[in-house]
């Protein structure tokens, strides 16, 4: 494997005062590679294409609405509602394209495409292109749809595209397919932190010099009775039923859980020099990522966040980033009683006494909690703050947790001119901590 | 008993919700491979409901002998018989 001199961003401890030199890539070395990001996508339930998306996220809306379809009732579930992606995937692709897609690669799709076309590549050395697409459960609807044809109709009825549609690299795989991308499909899977591990992918490969532009995303389609039923079931969702807009609150006193969603982020990455040779418009550099896990328990989150604290400080390691130049953070914040409070301990240890000047914005409050697909969406959102230079709206905080003390964004504010950063983190179910470092150019 | 002009407009519908081929293009002829460009998994697909909606049973090794729209006119026929 990779020299831990070479990956600094894997290495076990990182001390929280890194000198800019320390382990710093030279010339000769492909991590010197500096990585640009240059084109987004996304499809979520606050707006269909990016720019629809961003309007959204800075007004302040909520893309939760209760659910219509007659299997909430039929299965008595304990929640009515979820935050569907607000432009069907069915709009956007032809009926024959998607009849071989499962939803969550319907919206991969989409918000690759988008991603695509926003970077403005029209030539590109294909096997030089490779795809990092996660995605946390999968092709969920495909797998019960056909155990309930199996079960009804027999084997016969059970459709040869099945496997393909099912399996968890099917995202990754029609990306790769879609835009000619060969230079390896990768799928990292580590629950909700998923989207995010897959820019971490991204940016690996582009710095080992296994690829010069990766299209990097996460999708999820998950909203269907029996996930419902199974995260209901371990207490993690809201059950605010009689008032789903209001039911995503992160951060607030009266938070009670999270709120499903669904949808697809997609990033295009490009190797500087790349991205510079074609003239290309670039949003930010990808400064800086890293993956850590937790090793405490299968899905409690470390009630002092150690594990978020070393993801926190490897990325900024990473990225060459003192605590001092970060002006924004896009929390991982799901609104869960006990996920949101250990994320406020780790940005206090990694960021010291400068996590009080830090603008945290918490965007699940708004499209509810896009679970492997979130931290791709999110990432977006925090390339479009630092592009922008505005940090997105948190909404439903009407009675803050005295224990979170962070500046929380709730309405849309201006980040400061001059070089920022910004983090993006996210959690996963098995102890994943990933984090994205996102600075200015 | 359908007519050979009923299955053949029966299966052009079939083909084109699966591949999205206009009902048109689907012509006693015509290959299934070469002529309409559908591959192994969609033939799948198409014979099963092909079996579905006229009631007969394509077993998986005769799939193969159906090289063109008119050999599965006329097994579907036959079989209907």
């Amino acid at each position: 494997m990779h020299d831990p001199k070479v990956f600094p961003s894997q290495a076990p401890a990182i001390p929280f005062a890194v000198p800019d030199t320390a382990g710093a890539p030279t010339e000769s070395d492909p991590m010197a590679r500096k990585v640009v990001i240059t084109g987004l996508g996304a499809t979520t339930p606050i707006g269909g294409d990016v720019p629809t998306m961003w309007k959204n996220a800075l007004k302040g809306v909520s893309g939760a609405h209760t659910l219509e379809d007659d299997w909430v009732a039929k299965f008595e579930l304990p929640v009515h509602f979820a935050a569907r992606a607000s432009t069907p995937a069915l709009d956007v692709l032809t009926r024959v394209e998607a009849k071989r897609m499962d939803p969550s690669t319907q919206f991969a799709v989409v918000a690759a495409r988008e991603a695509w076309a926003d970077s403005g590549i029209t030539e590109i050395d294909h096997d030089r292109l490779a795809v990092a697409f996660a995605t946390g459960i999968g092709g969920v609807w495909t797998l019960l749809d056909a155990w309930d044809t199996l079960r009804e109709k027999g084997p016969r009825r059970v459709l040869p595209m099945t496997v393909p549609m099912l399996m968890p690299n099917g995202p990754a795989a029609a990306v790769s397919l879609d835009l000619g991308a060969r230079a390896g499909a990768h799928t990292p899977v580590s629950a909700c932190a998923s989207g995010t591990e897959a820019v971490h992918v991204g940016l690996d490969l582009i710095r080992a010099g296994k690829a010069d532009v990766v299209v990097c995303g996460g999708a999820e389609a998950a909203i269907h009775p029996m996930p419902i039923a199974a995260f209901a079931s371990m207490q993690a969702l809201s059950r605010r039923n009689d008032d789903p807009e209001h039911a995503s609150r992160p951060y607030d006193r009266d938070r009670d859980g999270f709120v499903m969603g669904e949808g697809a982020g997609a990033l295009v990455l490009e190797a500087e020099e790349h991205a510079l040779a074609r003239g290309a418009r670039i949003y930010a550099e990808l400064a800086g990522t890293s993956v850590t896990a937790d090793a405490y328990h299968i899905t409690a989150p470390d009630p002092e966040g150690l594990g978020a604290t070393r993801a926190l400080k490897a990325a900024m390691f990473d990225g060459r980033i003192q605590p001092e130049d970060i002006v924004h953070v896009n929390a991982h914040a799901t609104s869960t009683p006990v996920g949101d409070k250990p994320e406020y301990a780790a940005l206090k240890a990694a960021l010291g006494k400068h996590v009080d000047s830090v603008a945290v914005s918490a965007t699940k409050s708004q499209m509810g909690h896009l679970l492997g697909a979130s931290g791709a969406v999110e990432a977006v959102l925090t390339v479009m703050a630092i592009y922008d230079r505005k940090a997105p709206v948190t909404i439903n905080l009407e009675n803050q947790d005295p224990e979170i003390p962070l500046d929380i964004v709730t309405t849309a504010r201006d980040l400061p001119a001059g070089s920022i950063a910004a983090l993006s983190n996210s959690f996963g179910f098995g102890g994943h901590n990933a984090v994205i470092a996102v600075r200015s150019v | 008993m359908a007519s050979n002009e009923e299955i053949l407009a029966g299966l052009a519908e079939i083909v084109n919700e699966e591949t999205g081929l206009a009902t048109e293009a689907v012509e006693m002829d015509k290959s299934f491979t070469e002529d309409l460009d559908i591959d192994s998994i969609s033939m799948m697909t198409i014979v099963v409901n092909a079996e579905e909606k006229f009631g007969v049973r394509i077993p998986d090794e005769e799939v193969k002998n159906l090289k063109t729209v008119g050999d599965a006119v006329s097994f579907i026929s036959n079989a209907q018989a």
